[in-house]
């Protein structure tokens, strides 16, 4: 795997490869020294086009816990306010000669537009309202953690599908690995033609008993132009998951950040079946994973002063042993 | 269309050389005049002199090209190009973009008006014609806009922009939103005369849209730009042009529904008139999988499948009496963004032809003589004598070998721009020389002009 763009392209041998690797930098996470040398010597950046807690802060760690040299840039407060384009930027940031550059952008196909004009390895941190591969992945690794396998359950995912990558990624992701995935949310809010993707589209939550989890989204305000529900009221009334519709066997799940009191009610987010913490831990070493198989796998290149073959044997990948 | 119309009556072109000119041999193909079949063209102080028996022709001095195995045609004629200028000249300007024009076989343009700023006015007008004296390859006829800065306020100043020279009126790139403003410039064109060509799109319904609305946008999480955005409002227009009585000519349908709406309107008796662009006949909303905005990127977008069949269908009917290209070049770093920064529009000039002739007639889709016929039927709508082989007539003749293989893009372009659809494709058949207004406007550098025996 050269980037990670989209999990459409990810395998299910691929992603239970890197679901495999996460799981044991979880135990290195268990550790009182929880770094790995795996990455020393090397640049990952980060590159933020949109506001982002969980994401940005945990494929910073996962690089820091690799002992990559990081990078980051947010676009508020760099060039990018000065008008600069995506691509002066990313040569920019390449004449650093990273390993990784992991890009969040408000437009779809951003990190595929990257990843040519840049020799380093893409990570899609979520490109407008396409894919979020990453968060699909890590959904995928909390499930299996959870339920052993996805095969034949039925993931219901809850809301605003027209305006979440999320809906998107997991969408694909859990199909592959065997899940059913039907769509609940307003007719308003759910994208014309998606059930050609092979899910199961309906407008009301009578039947959210059938399902195994329960995948609730967030109500995107900030990607929202027009009315698409008369108000947040009306919805919380007809698609909020709550204590009441949530049955005790039913896992709950959520991207973050939650609404609280809109797409879930707060008894729900702090109910035994949510695994909206599990989810944020499980980014941290899915990350560390995705990272780890875009770059261990790939000798570093040789430089013009040339390192040769000796440089690129230290370099090699090592797991287990602390930095 | 008598024969002693010329397109210079009512176009500007840069003044030149008539041709004297002999295609010997060559397959001629006008099927609107009813010319089929292998003769001498004999071209003489650029008017069509005579068609003879094959290797007849008395060249008398005039210049010979072997054109056995060639096809001449009416050239053609694009009711539907951006030259960009003024305003815009890092895209187009008039020289660039007549000379693309030729170079894809046409012998005639009607440029839009949404430049920047917009022409509105009547020095705009003139302005644009001296500039096509000076620099352009074939004819292009100036379109004004039907409202002041495209503000979809007040009407422009018709009367006087149709003296200054002005083809017919268009907002192209915007709807006129408003139906009062709509319908006045309609009362209005029993007055000035002229087509009013219309971007049928309505700006609630498509409203943040940059694709097709349908499966491929749910799963590209683009927003999408439904189908009926477009026929709502093409239907309202035919509304309004019938109740006026005045005429409309829909620009670049793109959708079935839109297809379904002109054929009703024909046959109710409304004066409408439409145009189809070689991307909607080539290409659907698959390719923007590749989330490539270059070729894929333009307004109305790729639609589906079933909507490329309904244009094909209403190209034979004649729903769609022209083929039109919309050609609208963009500099590379207005393309070189994400899909949804990107700007609208493709080129297609240097293209069109040799595409439909290999997408559409080749697979025998449609046949070759409906294709000729529609590559020029943009002039009619616009009051422009039709382009056609008959003796007598002012030479526009499009030279094609229809056997050549090229690769769009290989060479580069005649345009400004380099934001083809067509870039990448391997293409059959090719404009080896072009005539326009009874000039040689284009001849291919590796066509060699051997004198026939």
């Amino acid at each position: 795997m050269r980037n990670l763009l989209s999990i459409e392209e990810v395998d299910r041998d691929a992603m239970e490869a890197i679901l495999d690797r996460a799981e044991s930098f979880a135990e290195v996470g268990r550790r009182d020294i929880k770094k790995v040398p795996t990455l020393r010597g090397r640049t990952v950046v980060t590159l933020f086009y949109e506001s982002s807690t969980r994401t940005s802060s945990s494929f910073e760690l996962a690089a820091k816990r690799l002992s990559a040299d990081l990078v980051s840039v947010k676009a508020a407060g760099s060039s990018v306010d000065k008008g600069e384009s995506l691509k002066d930027t990313v040569a920019t940031l390449s004449a650093y000669d990273p390993a990784a550059i992991v890009i969040r952008h408000p437009y779809a196909g951003a990190a595929q537009m990257v990843a040519g004009w840049t020799s380093a390895a893409v990570v899609n941190a979520g490109d407008g309202k396409h894919e979020h591969p990453s968060q699909a992945l890590l959904d995928v690794y909390t499930l299996r953690r959870r339920l052993g396998s996805l095969e034949g359950k039925r993931i219901w995912i809850v809301g605003d599908v027209l305006h979440s990558r999320v809906a998107r990624s997991n969408l694909i992701a859990f199909q592959r690995m065997g899940a059913e995935v039907t769509l609940c949310g307003p007719p308003t809010l759910i994208p014309r033609g998606i059930e050609e993707l092979g899910c199961e589209v309906t407008y009301s939550l009578d039947r959210l008993e059938e399902a195994d989890v329960v995948y609730a989204l967030r109500m995107q305000h900030e990607r929202m132009r027009g009315a698409f529900v008369p108000s947040l009221r009306e919805y919380a009334a007809n698609f909020q998951i709550d204590t009441r519709r949530l049955g005790p066997r039913q896992l709950l799940m959520h991207p973050g950040p939650v609404n609280r009191g809109v797409e879930i009610s707060g008894e729900a987010i702090d109910s035994p079946q949510s695994l909206i913490g599990e989810q944020v831990a499980a980014g941290l070493v899915v990350r560390m994973a995705i990272l780890y198989e875009l770059l261990a796998g790939r000798p570093e290149r040789p430089t013009a002063i040339g390192d040769g073959p000796a440089a690129a044997e230290a370099a090699a990948p090592t797991i287990g042993q602390p930095a | 269309m008598t024969q002693d119309k010329n397109l210079t009556d009512l176009l500007d072109v840069r003044a030149g050389q008539p041709a004297d000119l002999v295609l010997r041999r060559a397959t001629l193909l006008d099927p609107v005049a009813g010319i089929d079949g292998v003769h001498d063209l004999v071209i003489r102080d650029g008017r069509i002199a005579e068609i003879a028996a094959p290797g007849e022709a008395d060249a008398n001095g005039a210049e010979e090209l072997d054109a056995e195995g060639l096809h001449a045609f009416p050239a053609f004629f694009d009711p539907h190009v951006h030259l960009r200028t003024p305003g815009q000249e890092h895209k187009e300007d008039v020289e660039t973009g007549t000379r693309a024009a030729a170079a894809g076989g046409y012998c005639g343009i009607i440029a839009m008006a949404n430049t920047s700023p917009p022409v509105d006015t009547a020095a705009d007008i003139t302005a644009l014609r001296e500039q096509a004296r000076a620099q352009a390859s074939v004819p292009v006829g100036f379109t004004a806009t039907v409202t002041v800065g495209m503000k979809g306020e007040e009407l422009t100043e018709m009367v006087e922009l149709r003296d200054a020279g002005a083809i017919g009126f268009t907002d192209d790139g915007l709807p006129i939103r408003n139906a009062n403003i709509m319908r006045r410039a309609l009362q209005y064109q029993h007055l000035c005369g002229g087509q009013i060509a219309l971007h049928e799109e309505d700006p609630d319904l498509s409203a943040g849209g940059v694709m097709h609305e349908g499966p491929v946008s749910a799963a590209l999480g683009l927003a999408g730009w439904p189908s009926v955005a477009e026929s709502t409002m093409i239907a309202r227009d035919c509304a309004l042009a019938a109740y006026e009585e005045s005429r409309i000519h829909v620009q670049h349908l793109s959708a079935k529904e839109s297809v379904e709406v002109v054929r009703a309107a024909k046959a109710a008796g409304v004066r409408i008139s439409a145009e189809a662009s070689p991307h909607h006949l080539v290409l659907t909303d698959e390719e923007v999988r590749s989330l490539d905005p270059r070729r894929f990127k333009m307004n109305p977008p790729l639609r589906h499948e079933s909507d490329r069949q309904a244009l094909i269908d209403a190209l034979r009917d004649g729903t769609i009496e022209c083929i039109a290209t919309d050609h609208a070049p963009h500099h590379a770093d207005e393309k070189e963004v994400p899909f949804e920064q990107a700007a609208f529009g493709v080129t297609g000039l240097e293209t069109a032809f040799a595409a439909l002739h290999t997408e559409l007639v080749l697979p025998g889709v449609i046949d070759l003589g409906l294709l000729i016929e529609r590559m020029a039927g943009g002039a009619a709508p616009f009051d422009v004598p039709r382009p056609t082989l008959a003796v007598g007539a002012e030479a526009n003749v499009a030279l094609c070998d229809l056997t050549a293989e090229w690769t769009v893009g290989e060479d580069g372009y005649e345009s400004r721009s380099s934001n083809s659809w067509a870039e990448g494709r391997t293409l059959t058949g090719r404009v080896l020389v072009t005539v326009a207004a009874g000039q040689i406007a284009f001849r291919l550098r590796s066509f060699s002009l051997g004198v026939a025996p």
